[in-house]
């Protein structure tokens, strides 16, 4: 391998998460639980150099380092930006929700960063073993991560069954990876890619492994059938935790996606977009009809994140450039989306107290009116309502759709949308119409109370000025 | 003023920051203190907008279908979405129309709300911005933001000040309009993805296949026969109004049930004219089952507001038999001989219904503020302890009633001269709202004004105040001037009538 191949300054931003995570480790090796404060600085530093050595990299165009396992490219550079961002305010959230609940160990910064790492690996991944490695890192982090809350038993039961199945999916797409090598001979998705398009491919070996494929995929994306651990793992994990898992991880699960079937298997368009479009009318319905049901908010959330996967995937099927870029569009939206409903959870919860029932925000508006219309901005923004992002989100996707001729499915997602709308409805009706549960007037720290803030008012102005971030994800998305 | 100056912009949004800033008041001094200051802040922001709402009227250029007051900018540049306000004949008096409304609302809930008051008028400030942007937006992503936004502000209306079953009735009213708008949004993002421009005038000019056009048609009548309503789909309205506050039932019946008629005269009989043409049948017969049917409906309700809201869905009946019962005239002459009358009577007609169902509930609101009850069967006799009141709700159920004389009068007119144009029958059936009209209008006022004094709860009532006196005084004058006066208005309409009849007139149909 020559040093033009191995091109190792190009992982510079994972090599420096990953010493800066050591540096991290070590120093927190060495502090009590009363100086956590110091680790969790270290690690928004760390955060911070890493995003710093992302936008520093001088990039043309499309490049790869080792052998072409690893590529690097403007959309690569957008999603881990946005990842890092999303993991830092992960850890403004959990900084008071930690001390809250008691939950004092360094060990959670430490495993979210190097989950962080994995996602990096995974936006970077131009082969099936770089991806599968990246996407491994993030897994075992995450299941230590549900079960951290040591003394809590929903907690250990959730992240046994999300390791139990993880590794079912994980053995799954494996196992399509080893057909998919069998079929084209090669490891990397430009080899792969060439291959398909020479015609030079095994066709029933490649059909086979790229369904196992894609039962892993959507296993890591939430997609239904293969969204049994979600609900699950997303109620039973600290809530910190599942703020984290609600929200980097789908920037990976969307690089997944994009780096493997839309670069890779690109020419295989019609074999797997019928797949595809299976695995998003299912998590559009299942998604949005099962959340009304829900009286826990953060399972709520979690059978809406299966909606919204079905929504993104929908851009993924249609293919064309608009679609993917709607998609793209749409899974930064749903992370600004998501950090602000379970930072919603933290700011309400206090000590020994999880603010995780609809009950809980009954009356908020008596009881606070600013946070109860930065939820309600962010509720009718899931809900696909303008003046809010995640109303261009949905247009990016559905238009992509109509454009390429599924006129029929933007119609099934739009009513499926108006279904969903009902269940966000209910907690802005539980907030201004319902009178308060209790009298408590949520006192969130300062830091966690600018952050919410914040986060509800993104929604709101990158709802009414739409236009850059859309146009910075057409330009990295080339057409 | 000045030839650029962004007139439209500053209608939009001035409510809108004034709602921010009402808010804003009310959070900088906690723990309530004096009230005063944010509702003389609501009316002073209602009041200016419309007094720089003014100007539309007298700067109105009379003559020509063009946009006027146009205001273009990019806006989302991915999407070739823009910025794109303007204003014509039709949308014009409706702008209006709103920015008369509102502060007639903030005076309306001046004492009677007390629960959270900044926020009540903050919303309907707000609200009044979105429904000016509604009216003169020109893109149809522009267009499809201020609809929808405005269900939010509404469903918090109906959710905080309403009745008792108010989560009920607002949430049906929200799914019920969410549920129709979501089908134009999709027929938006067809027609951009044919033309490649989110303006609605270009999509006037789109050609478009019959089948093509037959499914835009029923997509954007899934969006707008909600929100007029039309027969089957007006069981959410008498809920809402109900159990909303009179406020907002006023803001519901005056503003928020124009923007169905609006839709059909700006997307659906431009964009799709030979769909229109060829279902026109339908759109009739709808509005008809709505004029007779709903009338005999509205002839048994108990409670004064349910009856109102009934007599609304049948008024808006003529709104939409006006504009589609052009397409019958067209088919009988190509000349199109009274055409023009259908449209003039159907956008007359919206305009008078606002003022007047306004007019309605807002008297069913004085009543309710007095008695807290609805129900016909309570009242009796008000005339002798309300005479002053009892005055203004006559005048008012006469317009109702569409009698000569008041603004009622004039929109039914047209449309039944020029239902006779198209088909003896459909004049006919139309025509029985007079008979039907008056009798549910005067039989509700017959029991509730007039007779004996019926019980000692009404034999205490006190007379309408000076604020209340001046609220029913100005909408009846202005009731009063359309009904024996509506050239001005005619005249305003006119020329974007014609231009529309003209569009209407030629198939955009492509190929053979």
């Amino acid at each position: 391998m020559t040093a033009s191949e191995l091109n190792i300054g190009l992982a510079l931003p994972e090599i420096v998460l990953l010493c800066a995570t050591c540096v991290v480790l070590l120093v927190d090796i060495f502090l009590k639980d009363h100086q956590r404060a110091i680790t969790y600085l270290l690690s928004l530093v760390a955060l911070l150099v890493t995003a710093l050595a992302v936008a520093i990299q001088p990039l043309a165009g499309r490049e790869f380092a080792f052998s072409g396992s690893y590529v690097m490219d403007p959309a690569g550079r957008v999603l881990k930006l946005f990842a890092l961002a999303a993991m830092a305010l992960v850890f403004i959230y959990s900084r008071s929700y930690l001390q809250q609940q008691r939950l004092l160990g360094g060990d959670y910064y430490l495993l979210a960063l190097f989950a962080m790492l994995g996602v990096l690996v995974m936006i970077s991944a131009s082969s099936l073993l770089t991806m599968y490695l990246g996407l491994e890192l993030l897994a075992l982090s995450s299941y230590a991560l549900v079960a951290f809350k040591r003394d809590c038993a929903v907690g250990a039961e959730s992240a046994m069954k999300y390791f139990v199945l993880g590794a079912i999916a994980s053995g799954s797409l494996l196992y399509g990876v080893s057909m998919i090598y069998g079929a084209t001979g090669s490891i990397e998705l430009a080899g792969i890619a060439e291959a398909v398009l020479a015609g030079e491919v095994l066709m029933l070996p490649m059909a086979v492994g790229l369904s196992f494929l894609l039962v892993g995929i959507a296993f890591k994306f939430g997609a239904v059938p293969f969204h049994m651990w979600l609900p699950d793992v997303y109620q039973g994990a600290p809530t910190s935790v599942t703020l984290f898992l609600g929200s980097v991880p789908k920037i990976a699960s969307f690089a997944l996606v994009l780096r493997v079937l839309i670069e890779g298997l690109g020419d295989l368009h019609e074999s797997w977009s019928g797949m595809v479009l299976v695995l998003a009318v299912l998590s559009m319905a299942i998604g949005n009809i099962v959340a009304i049901a829900q009286s826990n908010l953060k399972r709520m959330l979690a059978y809406s994140t299966i909606s919204h996967v079905g929504f993104i995937l929908v851009g993924v099927l249609v293919g064309t450039a608009a679609g993917v870029q709607g998609a793209m569009y749409y899974a930064l939206v749903y992370v600004v989306m998501a950090l602000g409903a379970f930072g919603m959870i933290i700011l309400l919860s206090r000590e020994g107290f999880e603010a995780e029932n609809l009950e809980d925000f009954k009356g908020l508006n008596a009881r606070s009116p600013w946070f109860a219309f930065v939820m309600l901005l962010i509720m009718f923004s899931m809900a696909g309502l303008p003046p809010f992002v995640g109303f261009y989100a949905k247009v990016a996707v559905f238009g992509a759709a109509i454009e390429a001729g599924y006129t029929w499915l933007a119609v099934l997602g739009v009513l499926f949308s108006v279904i969903g709308a009902y269940y966000y409805l209910r907690v802005v009706w539980y907030m201004y119409f319902e009178p308060p549960a209790n009298e408590v007037r949520p006192l969130p720290a300062g830091d966690l109370r600018f952050v919410v803030s914040a986060n509800g008012l993104a929604v709101l102005a990158l709802g009414i000025l739409p236009g850059p971030l859309l146009s910075l994800v057409a330009a990295v998305i080339p057409g | 003023m000045a030839e650029n100056f962004p007139l439209l912009s500053v209608l939009v949004w001035l409510p809108i920051v004034g709602g921010l800033a009402v808010l804003a008041l009310d959070a900088l001094k906690p723990g309530g203190g004096d009230l005063r200051l944010e509702r003389w802040l609501a009316l002073a922001v209602s009041v200016v907008v419309f007094l720089v709402s003014v100007p539309l009227w007298v700067g109105f250029e009379r003559g020509t279908d063009a946009m006027q007051f146009v205001e273009r900018l990019p806006w989302i540049e991915r999407f070739n979405v823009e910025y794109y306000l303007g204003v014509d004949g039709l949308s014009m008096p409706l702008v209006l129309l709103t920015t008369f409304i509102t502060p007639l609302i903030v005076l309306a809930g001046w004492q009677v709300i007390k629960e959270k008051p900044a926020q009540y008028f903050a919303a309907f400030l707000i609200l009044e911005g979105l429904m000016i942007g509604v009216f003169s937006a020109l893109d149809g992503l522009l267009f499809y933001v201020f609809w929808e936004a405005m269900l939010i502000p509404m469903f918090l209306i109906i959710g905080i000040w309403g009745g008792k079953r108010r989560v009920y009735a607002t949430v049906k009213f929200f799914l019920y309009t969410f549920f129709g708008s979501v089908f134009m949004l999709v027929s938006l993002l067809y027609l951009y993805a044919q033309s490649g421009s989110y303006a609605i005038l270009d999509f006037h000019q789109l050609p478009l296949s019959l089948s093509e056009q037959t499914l835009i048609f029923f997509a954007l009548l899934a969006a707008f026969a909600v929100k007029v309503p039309m027969w089957p789909v007006h069981t959410w309205l008498p809920d809402a109004h109900v159990e909303a506050p009179t406020g907002g039932s006023v803001i519901l019946a005056a503003i928020m049930l124009k923007m169905g008629g609006y839709g059909f005269v700006r997307f659906s009989l431009p964009i799709t004219p030979d769909a229109s043409m060829s279902l026109d049948w339908l759109m009739i017969g709808l509005s008809l089952i709505a004029v007779v049917y709903i009338g005999f409906v509205a002839l048994v309700q108990r409670d004064m507001k349910k009856l109102i809201a009934y007599s609304s869905i049948a008024h808006m009946g003529f709104v939409t038999l006006g504009f589609f019962v052009v397409f019958a005239i067209f088919a009988n002459n190509p000349d199109g001989d009274g055409a023009m009358l259908g449209v003039q009577g159907g956008m007359i007609q919206m305009i008078s219904h606002g003022l007047v169902s306004g007019a309605m509930f807002l008297c069913v609101g004085v009543l309710y503020d007095r008695m807290h009850s609805r129900e016909i069967a309570d009242y009796g006799g008000v005339v002798n302890t309300m005479p002053r009141f009892a005055a203004f709700m006559v005048l008012f159920a006469m317009a109702n009633a569409g009698l000569p004389g008041t603004s009622g009068f004039v929109g039914e007119f047209f449309v039944i001269l020029a239902s006779f144009q198209a088909n003896f029958w459909y004049a006919f059936l139309a025509g029985t709202t007079l008979v039907l009209g008056a009798a549910y209008t005067l039989w509700m006022i017959k029991r509730v004004v007039f007779g004996e004094v019926a019980n000692e709860q009404v034999a205490k009532l006190t007379d309408i105040n000076a604020r209340e006196f001046s609220l029913l005084a100005i909408l009846a004058f202005m009731v009063l001037l359309i009904g024996v006066w509506p050239a001005p208005l005619v005249e305003v309409m006119e020329a974007s009538i014609a231009g529309l009849l003209d569009h209407v007139a030629q198939s955009k149909l492509v190929g053979p």
